[in-house]
């Protein structure tokens, strides 16, 4: 296709959707509709991203150790740990330390911290505190502490005790819950997501129909069909393009609102700041899905009057 | 020019066309006419390939027109300029546009565009309606641009579909004159109508059809039925 024969298309499709009026109109609202939803589902997913994570960031494995294990045997298992695959973080208390946040736990209790006078000395264990990259993993990660050999130096185990057993079904409920959060999510994202395109296809497809006699007659006067097609893909395009930027307008105010008034409702998560902080991935994910539904529509639409 | 050899066009069981032989030669001023339903909108149809004939064959100068492929049909149609009764002009596009529109789809320049389209609109006397819409026309200043978009890319033929059919005497006649104008020129016409005054007005040869069939075919313009 020539420079020139490109200008006259797109010359063309801006004059059509300027003069096209009213179903010019009603195309960029259905579309706005549609990348509001689309805009809507990028922030659904992230909030439940943002949930997810931070429940998982709740959940961990401690593990205990005798008082007679060293430091340096501590530090050897907990190097091992973070060489695991599925470990995220591991964090080591010593007891010294442990015994400090005890005190300043319960600086107030006087009471407890009598009966730990009493007792003289640190009745504390190590620990360490195991994070995973997905509490499924959790399981494993214990597994491999029970088992490896380097944790019972002298054949003596060096380890008091593991928290695993007593939040297992925590545990394994919350992967459970997670998973199923995850997948159901992802289906409603899908399931309005293809609504919602379905619907500006049908728009883009009702406002071509109302072409179709103009089509017949551009045939008969000897226009190609790349020709015919060019300027309603551009009509397409001007009205996805439109659209989005009126989204992401309305997004402005709209996550601003709702992010001062949800914020503490979500754990932290405000939707203003994850507008301002992904506003390329919000730009771009809605003008390319406006220019793309308008183009992809306009094209598929058209097909049928020029066969 | 245009030969069409035994051709049969059927809808179904219903036959448009049966044996339909006739051949025109350049230059001519051809009038079709015929009750409705005779057959005459489906010759127009088979001759631009908006339809393909059940059998036989239809020439344009000498190549079958049913051998053309579906990507060179649009460079076809352009040696064809096309008027209809309804006006058919782009709703959306002014009276300037609707002639330009021809133009462009011919890959004509912006030069060319710029200096022909002002020629023609003064042809079809619209000069000082080139940036109206279609809507804010009349019905015969809307056959006009019609016409005016069917000889922009000086076609070697001209079909007319029944392009009286929704005007009145005044602006018949005007259309007529301007169609025996273009024929005078060297352009070949075809026009189907069956307004018995449009075929005395142009008083050239009268093919007419009646069923499907062809069953005059008068040199002297006569209109019988």
């Amino acid at each position: 296709m020539t420079w020139m024969i490109m200008r006259r298309v797109l010359v063309s499709g801006g004059k059509n959707f300027v003069r096209g009026g009213a179903v010019s109109a009603a195309t960029v609202l259905i579309m706005t509709v549609t990348l509001a939803i689309i805009g809507f589902l990028v922030f659904l997913s992230a909030l439940l991203s943002f949930t997810l994570t931070t429940i998982k960031n709740k959940v961990d494995v401690s593990v205990y150790f005798v008082t007679t294990a060293t430091e340096q045997d501590i530090l050897a298992v907990k190097n091992q740990l973070e060489q695991l695959p599925q470990v995220s973080s591991v964090t080591y208390t010593s007891a010294a330390d442990a015994l400090t946040a005890f005190r300043a736990r319960h600086a107030n209790d006087q009471l407890t911290l009598q009966a730990l006078d009493q007792l003289g000395g640190n009745p504390l264990d190590a620990s360490l505190e195991i994070r995973a990259k997905d509490p499924s993993e959790y399981e494993s990660i214990v597994n491999f502490l029970e088992a490896s050999p380097a944790l019972s130096p002298n054949s003596t185990s060096i380890i008091d005790r593991i928290n695993y057993a007593q939040n297992k079904n925590v545990i394994d409920r919350l992967s459970l819950a997670i998973l199923a959060t995850r997948e159901i999510g992802f289906a409603v994202v899908i399931f309005f997501a293809a609504a919602s395109i379905l619907i500006a296809f049908a728009t883009i497809r009702l406002a071509i129909y109302t072409a179709k006699d103009e089509i017949a007659v551009m045939r008969l006067v000897g226009a190609s069909n790349a020709y015919i097609q060019g300027p309603f893909i551009v009509e397409g395009v001007i009205a996805g393009g439109i659209a989005a930027f009126i989204v992401l307008l309305l997004f402005w105010p709209a996550t601003w609102y709702v992010g001062a008034k949800t914020s503490d409702w979500f754990d932290g998560f405000n939707f203003a700041s994850y507008y301002s902080g992904h506003f390329p991935l919000l730009f771009g994910v809605l003008v390319l899905s406006g220019i793309t539904l308008g183009g992809v529509a306009s094209v598929l639409a058209i097909r049928k009057y020029l066969a | 020019m245009i030969y069409f050899d035994k051709v049969t066009k059927r809808y179904k069981d219903t036959a448009a066309l049966e044996e339909v032989t006739l051949s025109v030669a350049p230059k001519e001023f051809v009038s079709i006419v015929g009750h409705s339903g005779a057959g005459k909108t489906t010759l127009l149809k088979l001759l631009l390939a908006e339809e393909r004939p059940t059998d036989g064959a239809v020439f344009f100068e000498s190549v079958d027109v049913n051998d053309l492929p579906s990507s060179a049909l649009h460079r076809y149609r352009r040696k064809i300029g096309m008027v209809f009764q309804d006006f058919r002009l782009i709703p959306n596009k002014t009276a300037y546009e609707n002639i330009a529109f021809a133009m462009e789809a011919a890959g004509r320049t912006d030069d060319e565009i710029a200096s022909d389209v002002p020629y023609i609109l003064e042809l079809v006397s619209l000069a000082d309606k080139a940036r109206h819409f279609p809507d804010q026309l009349s019905g015969g200043e809307k056959q006009r641009i019609a016409i005016g978009r069917a000889i922009i890319n000086q076609p070697d033929l001209i079909v007319a579909d029944e392009p009286t059919g929704n005007l009145d005497p005044i602006n018949t006649y005007e259309i007529v004159e301007i169609l025996k104008k273009i024929n005078e020129l060297g352009t070949t016409i075809i026009i189907t109508t069956h307004n018995k005054g449009v075929v005395d007005a142009i008083g050239k040869r009268v093919v007419t059809i009646e069923r499907g069939r062809v069953v005059r075919d008068d040199a002297e313009g006569k209109y019988v039925l």
